[in-house]
């Protein structure tokens, strides 16, 4: 299989097989927090996909040139998620000087995005990752591109559950199940549906 | 005085799962046997009780402006201690929690209560809360894995509950099982609040 086809399965992975959200537990906090209205969803997935992208390429280079030639690998967790707290930081600085339309629409959501564990948890996942011939370890390119399909994926599952629970103010849920429980259920018949894609070959 | 209620607070009163809803990462991921939920557990409370110990006494020279990076540390350091004791003393249980255990530095639990209760309190009331609030956690956890492990495996703590002729239910021990309980232990919960 050429390269073509290996970013193709993993983009399929990221977004339907193994969803962060539905399938490995990752970004919870956002995806029952901000997904009450389409158009905040799709500010935040926005922000998610853009910083997952950026930190998946910036802590593989910190764990490839720093951590791992000088034996500092214990030092994972923290220099990851410290990277990640500068990055959005950062980020969150140069959109607000360069682009004040952006920064409207984003700035809000990426404060919070340092403690969403989607982002630290697929800079984690990317050193341990594996090509699909089990073998090879995940590039630079591969991490990159894993941190960007595994945004969409969140985001896909963002908007989705947003636009079911704008539909669902309209609907006669019962009382002890408004709010958090009605969403946690819906989240669970979305998982199972997602389970359907676990059948593909790829 | 104060330290019973502080204590008491985070297993009813403000649960941080059911009541203040944090923490819903690891809740679900690992609450598929009630091992893993103890162990989780655990690590998360010792995590918590060092960092509101570390923070509340560290509250007086934080600057206001950089304090989340340096809640953030602070967390991670105990994190990382947590994370290389298990491999070394519980190596299975290191590797079923696996990605979650690097993941407790995000837990909103941790830094939810860094910033809502240890820099505004003294050491000795900021120990009660952890305390509280980690008994909390990892007595829903553990709620939360035995409905999934009974349903889902017929099993509790490795050991069979369940009659021989019981088809586990294995929906209930994969993703979507873990939303739907949750989902219903909420339902019921507010109900039961309701009533009062």
């Amino acid at each position: 299989m050429g390269y073509l086809g290996e970013i193709f399965v993993m983009a399929m992975t990221a977004i339907f097989i193994q969803n962060f959200v539905l399938s490995r537990f990752l970004g919870l906090c956002p995806y029952l927090g901000v997904s009450k209205k389409l158009d905040s969803a799709f500010g935040m997935g926005m922000a998610v996909i853009f910083v997952m992208t950026l930190a998946s390429a910036i802590t593989f280079l910190i764990r490839k040139y720093l951590l791992l030639p000088y034996g500092l690998g214990y030092l994972q967790t923290i220099s990851f998620i410290l990277t990640i707290a500068a990055l959005v930081q950062f980020v969150e600085m140069v959109i607000q000087k360069n682009s004040p339309a952006l920064y409207k629409s984003l700035g809000v959501y990426l404060p919070l995005i340092t403690t969403n564990c989607a982002v630290l948890g697929v800079a984690i996942l990317n050193t341990s990752q594996m090509r699909s011939d089990g073998i090879t370890t995940y590039n630079f390119l591969d991490s990159v591109l894993n941190g960007f399909f595994s945004g969409v994926g969140f985001t896909v599952v963002l908007m989705a559950m947003a636009g079911i629970r704008e539909r669902l103010e309209y609907s006669d849920v019962p009382k002890a199940m408004k709010g958090m429980p009605i969403a946690l259920i819906l989240a669970g018949i979305m998982a199972l549906a997602f389970y359907g894609f676990m059948g593909f070959k790829l | 005085m104060r330290f019973v209620s502080e204590l008491s607070k985070g297993i009813v009163k403000e649960n941080p799962i059911f009541v203040l809803v944090l923490g819903m990462c690891p809740t679900l991921a690992v609450s598929t046997s009630v091992t893993n939920a103890i162990g989780m557990g655990m690590a998360a409370t010792f995590v918590l009780i060092c960092s509101n110990i570390i923070i509340s006494m560290i509250k007086n020279v934080t600057p206001v402006k950089i304090r989340i990076p340096i809640y953030v540390v602070v967390i991670a350091s105990f994190v990382t201690i947590v994370d290389m004791v298990m491999a070394a003393y519980v190596p299975a249980l290191h590797k079923s929690l696996g990605l979650f255990i690097p993941l407790i530095v995000v837990n909103c639990i941790i830094l939810g209560r860094a910033e809502a209760f240890a820099n505004k309190n003294n050491v000795l009331n900021s120990l009660a809360d952890a305390i509280g609030m980690g008994a909390g956690f990892t007595l829903s956890l553990v709620i939360v894995a035995t409905i999934r492990e009974i349903l889902g495996a017929g099993t509790w703590l490795n050991i069979s509950v369940m009659p021989k002729t019981y088809d586990p239910m294995l929906v209930a021990i994969l993703a979507p099982g873990a939303f739907i309980t949750l989902g219903f232990l909420m339902a019921l919960i507010n109900m039961l609040k309701e009533r009062k």
